[in-house]
């Protein structure tokens, strides 16, 4: 919508004439400017300059609809009212009937604590028939780290639905429809997602699956040249893939991070992947299908930022604690991106047992379930989850995670 | 005053100019068809021109004694009227004493807070609360919810009308035994049917649905909020020129300012947190930097103190600033778990 074209819009002709005649072509351009640069631009008085802005603005301006018709929609379109479910009772309630269609779900935990078997498992349920509860689709995973093992992927499969996995031809024609894709740069992850976009509908895809997000910045952006590739793949790729209801994305956010970058070594004024969280809501949003990211955690450096600057006399007095905390985990893609997921799904260990958290949702409350790793995947220890408070919600503890992953390593085999 | 002021095209505010006519004065006492002669215009143009004119000039005269300046209230006018708007309340008594009995109609009010704190929660509860009916000290308006992030969930929404209902029948058993007239007839489905929701995809579309949202509020007499959740999505994203984003967002805010003025309703912006460097350390702050923090009437912040969820106002023309405990239940937000038996007993 807003790349409309202001001569396609029904303004009146001789207003229409003047914004061409000034290079003001789409309804963007139009609006980026103020009233008042209008009238200084176009020449023309204020009475013709608000009604064209009024004109163009209910043009443009997206449709609304009532909560309730949204609601009817969802249930009426979508199999079971817009939901993934992942096979473990407690998380299902808590998040009403599954990871849901449109938004980004997000899994944060330590190396080996349990995320890309869960994302093997609901790559097998979405594929799986929708008799069997499945989406009776295609997955696209999106391996960055190379963790991908089909083999494990048949064994959840064969222990977690021996009636489906058992029939003859039926693995094939499970594993056949998850296809999994090894980006080898960001550049090729950036070029790639925009072939995705018109793909995801053509393919019956169900779910898509980033395998890790944090990895894709911290294993490739490595500076200078990866930006100009950056620069040149949407210079080409953008006219073609881009519909006009989409937000371009700015080229310059990447040379402008990276030249402040360059400049000082302070924080990046955008996010490197700034363009790549809006564009793949928007994947999420407009194909309604669930898109289902990893996260990796890094320690939390002592001058993290984690207090309002009228929180800070507080602060100090409370710093202590933080410290014998210790080893302090917290998510590797920083604030903006949190902000950018609408499920964040922690998984940790602590005490020697591993738990799913979920961290934040806008459905569900905080709750903790114990989980563990078994043969068919990851299974729930109790479907009651533990409603947690306070920092708990968002702390991502590790303790006694190595003796898990042994012992795991060892039942495997 | 001078003719450059005038919103007139800056073609026509040129032949004033060369022509002689430099201030208002010098306008005031000609015919539409001398001036169409001295600056070669049409009459018609010349006209349009002294009615802009004569309209600009008014705005400087001292009209009686009451208004001295045209379209000015007196404070103490204000005052009633401020006391005639209701507000909005948030479900969470510690809330809404601090913000004065709840969200203020009228008014621009910012909420932000870091990821997983409630803003959404707090936006959705809003959208709802502003139906509680008239009856039970409700606005029994309806809402608008300006979505940018997708993260608008109608489960969410049905289960807090659920519990609004709940709530509001409960009181209803406990008030009027008596009298049988105030029978609640509302459904969870009559609440979901009365939120207009809007998904804004790029910031374009978020300029155009401001420009926009006069024109709806006119033919939607009865919408008394309109939240934005968040206001900060689009603008992070995809933006290189800060001088533009800044000028956009300032624009932004005149326009909704003058929204909640004008229709006398509640806009509440909700906010994403970023890091800023301030005296040798790393702190939170709202996002979209300083300029913006000025376009917001009442700001107020979403933390974690020890295991609560606090609420501070950061900044208001007329509240004190103060925190205040409130809780993320599964009935949306309610008052925090440890002030609950305070207020039962109350």
């Amino acid at each position: 919508m807003a790349n409309k074209l202001i001569s396609e819009i029904g303004l009146p002709k001789s207003i229409a004439n003047i914004f061409a005649a000034r290079n003001i072509v789409t309804a963007k351009d139009a609006l980026s400017l103020t009233e008042f640069q209008l009238m200084e631009l176009l020449d023309v008085g204020w009475a013709e300059v608000t009604s064209a802005v009024a004109h163009i603005s209910a043009i443009v301006c997206p449709p609304y609809q009532s909560a309730l018709s949204l609601m009817e929609q969802r249930v009426k379109n979508e199999h079971l009212a817009g939901h993934l479910p992942t096979g473990l009772k407690g998380l299902d309630e808590a998040l009403c009937g599954g990871i849901p269609f449109g938004v980004l779900t997000e899994l944060v935990g330590p190396a080996g604590i349990g995320k890309t078997q869960f994302c093997l498992k609901l790559s097998l349920l979405a594929s799986l028939p929708s008799s069997y509860g499945g989406l009776d689709g295609h997955v696209i995973y999106i391996d960055v780290e190379s963790k991908f093992s089909s083999r494990r992927l048949i064994e959840i499969g064969a222990k977690s639905f021996p009636e489906i996995f058992l029939m003859k031809g039926m693995a094939k024609k499970m594993s056949g429809r998850i296809l999994v894709w090894r980006p080898a740069s960001l550049s090729e992850f950036t070029e790639r997602l925009q072939q995705i976009k018109v793909s995801l509908h053509q393919n019956e895809v169900k779910l898509l699956v980033i395998d890790s997000m944090a990895a894709l910045v911290s294993g490739f952006s490595r500076f200078g040249s990866i930006f100009k590739e950056i620069k040149s793949t949407i210079s080409l790729a953008l006219p073609i893939v881009f519909p006009k209801s989409l937000p371009l994305p700015s080229i310059a956010n990447f040379t402008d991070w990276a030249h402040s970058r360059e400049c000082e070594q302070g924080i990046p004024r955008q996010h490197p992947l700034g363009w790549h969280v809006s564009f793949i809501k928007s994947l999420a949003e407009f194909s309604r299908i669930p898109i289902v990211v990893t996260n990796q955690v890094r320690s939390q450096s002592s001058d993290e930022a984690c207090q309002f600057s009228f929180q800070v006399q507080r602060w100090k007095e409370t710093k202590e604690d933080h410290a014998r905390y210790g080893s302090h985990l917290v998510a590797a893609l920083g604030v903006h991106w949190a902000h950018a997921v609408t499920i964040r799904l922690v998984l940790e260990a602590k005490s020697g047992q591993r738990f799913l958290k979920v961290s934040k949702s806008p459905i569900s409350a905080p709750l903790a379930f114990p989980f563990d790793i078994t043969a068919s995947g990851m299974s729930l220890l109790s479907d009651d989850g533990i409603e947690l408070t306070g920092p708990d919600i968002n702390a991502i503890h590790s303790q006694g995670h190595s003796d898990i992953i042994n012992f795991t390593g060892e039942s495997l085999q | 005053m001078e003719v450059g002021r005038l919103p007139i095209s800056a073609s026509q505010r040129g032949k004033l100019i060369s022509a002689g006519y430099t201030t208002l004065s010098s306008l005031s006492s000609l015919s539409p068809s001398d001036l169409a002669l001295d600056l070669r215009i049409s009459d018609n143009e010349a006209a349009e021109i002294l009615k802009v004119a004569s309209l600009g000039s008014r705005l400087d005269e001292p009209e009686g004694g009451r208004a001295i300046v045209n379209g000015a209230q007196t404070a103490w006018d204000m005052l009633h009227e401020d006391e005639m708007f209701p507000r909005i309340t948030t479900s969470c008594l510690d809330l809404d004493n601090i913000l004065g009995g709840g969200i203020n109609c009228k008014e621009v009010t910012e909420i932000g807070g870091v990821p997983g704190m409630g803003k959404t929660q707090l936006g959705i509860q809003l959208a709802v609360n502003v139906q509680i009916p008239v009856d039970y000290g409700g606005l029994g308006a309806k809402a608008i919810y300006i979505d940018t992030e997708g993260s608008f969930m109608v489960e969410r929404v049905l289960q807090i009308a659920e519990a609004c209902i709940e709530d509001m029948t409960e009181c209803n058993g406990l008030l009027r035994k008596d009298f049988q007239a105030g029978q609640l007839k509302m459904h969870p489905n009559n609440i979901l049917e009365n939120i207009f929701y809007f998904r804004v995809c790029s910031y374009t579309e978020q300029i155009a649905l401001t420009n926009y949202l006069d024109k709806f509020i006119s033919e939607h007499k009865d919408v008394k909020v309109v939240i934005v959740d968040s206001v900060t999505f689009h603008f992070r994203q995809d933006f290189d020129d800060m001088a533009l984003r800044t000028r956009l967002l300032s624009g932004i805010a005149l326009k909704l300012m003058k929204l909640a003025k004008e229709h006398g309703l509640a806009v509440v912006l909700l906010n994403q947190v970023t890091t800023k460097y301030i005296e040798g350390s790393f702190q939170l702050t709202l996002a979209l930097g300083d300029s913006w923090s000025h376009s917001c009437t009442n700001r107020v912040i979403l933390y974690w103190n020890g295991n609560e969820r606090y609420a501070y106002i950061d900044k208001s023309p007329s509240l004190r600033s103060a925190s205040a405990p409130y809780s993320v239940t599964s009935k949306g937000i309610r008052n925090s778990a440890s002030t609950c038996k305070r207020i039962r007993m109350m």
